[in-house]
């Protein structure tokens, strides 16, 4: 599904991300594991296309990120790729609904409208659609991101540290909220993080090893 | 979802701060509105008043006063002149036409003025009820005496003497009203049309007269007692002339003002000269809230910069959900341009209900009335003007949003 090969990573003349060749196909699921500071961040950014690596290619979904133009690669994210961030971020200005529409109006306009209302249903946020992200708990928020980040139907999911800061019940609940939206558009799953307790459901691993 | 409504929601998130900043430019727009309508129906009215006039003859004095008194109808004459001496004029062959003037009486605060019909036909008046004058104590109402004082055809009324209302009453020779012109939107609709001859027999019978000198007119335009303003029978006010030709403008004013015992002013001159010594005020006033735009302006521009830095993760967020560096920088433009937009739209409401009100209520006391449901071209310009301030104050916190390097503000922790 993409293809990594020969990246490198400086910032500032320091190497952050070495990586000679990484190949995923679609709908797998992958962890990547490591220390803060191996380059976990900078990874999933450059698979997003927000970061262009210093050396390397990027190919996903038959598409080499270096060959588009910026604003084509803006596109190319908004339809093909689904960001959870660590704080998950939602507009804070924007309602829960506002927030998926414009992920949608973004990647390219709101081709099925209702999709966004149906998928915050079936997260059990009927009742929060027109509510400010503030007044969602954690655990809705959270919810709300993953809708943010799949109502696009995106071919590749990539979530930074989904499960750091929650108790045990908690991180197992957001896990299966990304597996399950990640099954249901057959998309691959990237996830990074530190924390071991979710290293048991994932067959594909890949260990960053700070900078070596 | 478009950038309206995401730069509509960003603004409704920081109601009080767009609040102020709408009611700023509000401000400063709706006071050049204000002043623009108030500059442009005053000159409107100044030229209105004295189309077709080329030239005021009249007593010496000021010829400000001249003009004032017998175009504008606002001050008190400079004095009279015996008819004679007009009428001599009449045999110049620069002139084209010449409207004699008898001031001196006034009727509810409206002035009684005995001229010919050629006076009616200068502001193109018709009577919309009766006749125009024929016979001397026959008298014909503007549209706003007429409104003012409810006075059918037929039904009599007494003038009194000197312009201010609270002159002694000529009771002894009463008008009788034969006719109520159409409002022409000109000095006209603010006088009561008599002949001259009423004027003179007025004052020629009154036993009252002579040697009282009322306040009314007993002071010329330096503070000095004036010799006799009594309208004599045999004098007129004011004569209004127009040229057979441009040329008589070199010619003809310096001939009269030197070569006889008449004054002879401009009112175009004099009007200029008048909106001048009151254009300074305006231009100060003008620059005052120019000054209160350019406020705005910052305070739109401070209120977008702050809340940018604030927003950096979200627009970095946008970035990442496929927005384009163009749509972040339209999306603070147009919220810069919602901002200003609702400012404009305040001013111009506030300044024309303002402008309406000060009109309604300065009628009372003025003699123009200024309506604010009018539009006049500054407005555009002024529009368009606060349009560009407030672009220009977003512009910056819009190169701000372009230039986010998301993947460095994602990095942040």
């Amino acid at each position: 599904m993409f293809a990594l090969k020969g990246i490198r990573h400086a910032y500032n003349g320091q190497e952050v991300l070495r990586l000679d060749q990484w190949l995923v196909g679609q709908g797998e699921h992958w962890l990547v594991l490591g220390q803060s500071g191996c380059g976990k961040t900078t990874l999933l950014h450059i698979l997003a296309g927000i970061l262009a690596p210093s050396e390397g290619s990027v190919a996903i979904a038959g598409q080499d990120l270096g060959e588009l133009s910026a604003s084509g690669l803006d596109r190319f994210r908004g339809r093909h790729v689904g960001i959870v961030f660590q704080r998950l971020h939602l507009i804070p200005s924007l309602t829960v609904i506002g927030n998926l529409r414009l992920a949608q109006y973004l990647a390219g306009g709101d081709r099925n409208p209702d999709d966004a209302a149906l998928l915050l249903e079936s997260l059990g946020l009927a009742d929060k659609l027109a509510s400010l992200p503030q007044s969602l708990s954690f655990g809705q928020s959270q919810r709300a991101a993953v809708a943010r980040a799949v109502v696009n139907k995106p071919d590749l999911i990539l979530a930074d540290e989904p499960t750091s800061n929650l108790d045990d019940a908690n991180a197992a609940a957001a896990l299966e909220v990304l597996l399950t939206q990640a099954r249901a558009c057959n998309a691959t799953l990237v996830i990074a993080t530190h924390d071991r307790r979710i290293k048991d459901r994932f067959a594909n691993q890949l260990t960053l090893g700070g900078g070596a | 979802m478009n950038l309206f409504a995401l730069s509509f929601a960003y603004i409704r998130a920081r109601e009080l701060n767009a609040a102020l900043n709408v009611l700023l430019l509000g401000l400063g727009v709706g006071t050049i509105v204000v002043l623009l309508l108030f500059s442009r129906q005053f000159e409107q009215r100044l030229g209105r008043d004295a189309q077709g006039i080329d030239l005021v003859v009249g007593a010496k004095g000021s010829p400000l006063q001249l003009i004032l008194s017998s175009v504008y109808h606002v001050d008190i004459p400079t004095g009279n002149i015996p008819l004679l001496e007009a009428e001599k004029l009449k045999a110049n062959p620069l002139i084209k036409s010449m409207v004699p003037l008898a001031l001196g009486d006034s009727f509810e605060g409206f002035r009684i003025v005995g001229t010919n019909h050629d006076y009616v036909t200068l502001y193109e008046g018709r009577p919309i009820e009766g006749r125009l004058w024929d016979k001397p104590f026959e008298a014909v109402l503007g549209s706003e005496v007429a409104a003012h004082a409810r006075l059918n055809i037929g039904e009599k009324f007494i003038g009194s003497h000197g312009i201010v209302e609270a002159g002694e009453k000529h009771e002894h020779s009463p008008y009788t009203v034969t006719g109520v012109l159409a409002p022409t939107g000109s000095v006209l609709d603010r006088l009561v049309l008599t002949s001259v001859e009423s004027v003179w027999e007025v004052h020629g019978q009154g036993p009252h007269h002579d040697g009282d000198e009322d306040e009314d007119h007993g002071k010329d335009a330096n503070g000095q007692p004036a010799k006799d303003q009594h309208l004599q029978p045999q004098e007129v006010t004011a004569v209004l002339v127009q040229y057979r030709s441009p040329m008589a403008a070199a010619i003809l004013p310096r001939q009269i003002n030197s070569q006889t015992a008449l004054q002879a002013a401009s009112p175009a001159f004099e009007s200029a000269r008048l909106l001048n010594i009151v254009g300074v005020g305006i231009e100060a006033v003008q620059a005052f809230a120019l000054v209160l735009i350019l406020c705005a302006g910052l305070s739109v521009f401070i209120a977008l910069y702050n809340a940018l830095r604030e927003r950096g993760y979200d627009l970095a967020v946008m970035r990442s959900l496929g927005a384009s560096r163009m749509k972040l920088l339209s999306a603070v433009l147009i919220e810069g341009l919602l901002l200003t937009a609702a400012g404009v739209l305040l001013g111009l409401l506030l300044g024309h209900l303002l402008a309406e009100a000060l009109g309604a209520w300065l009628q009372a006391s003025q003699r123009v009335r200024i309506t604010g449901w009018t539009f006049v071209p500054g407005e555009l310009v002024l529009i368009l003007l606060a349009l560009a301030v407030g672009l220009l104050s977003a512009l910056f916190p819009a190169v701000m949003a372009y230039r986010t390097d998301i993947a460095r503000v994602l990095a942040q922790r």
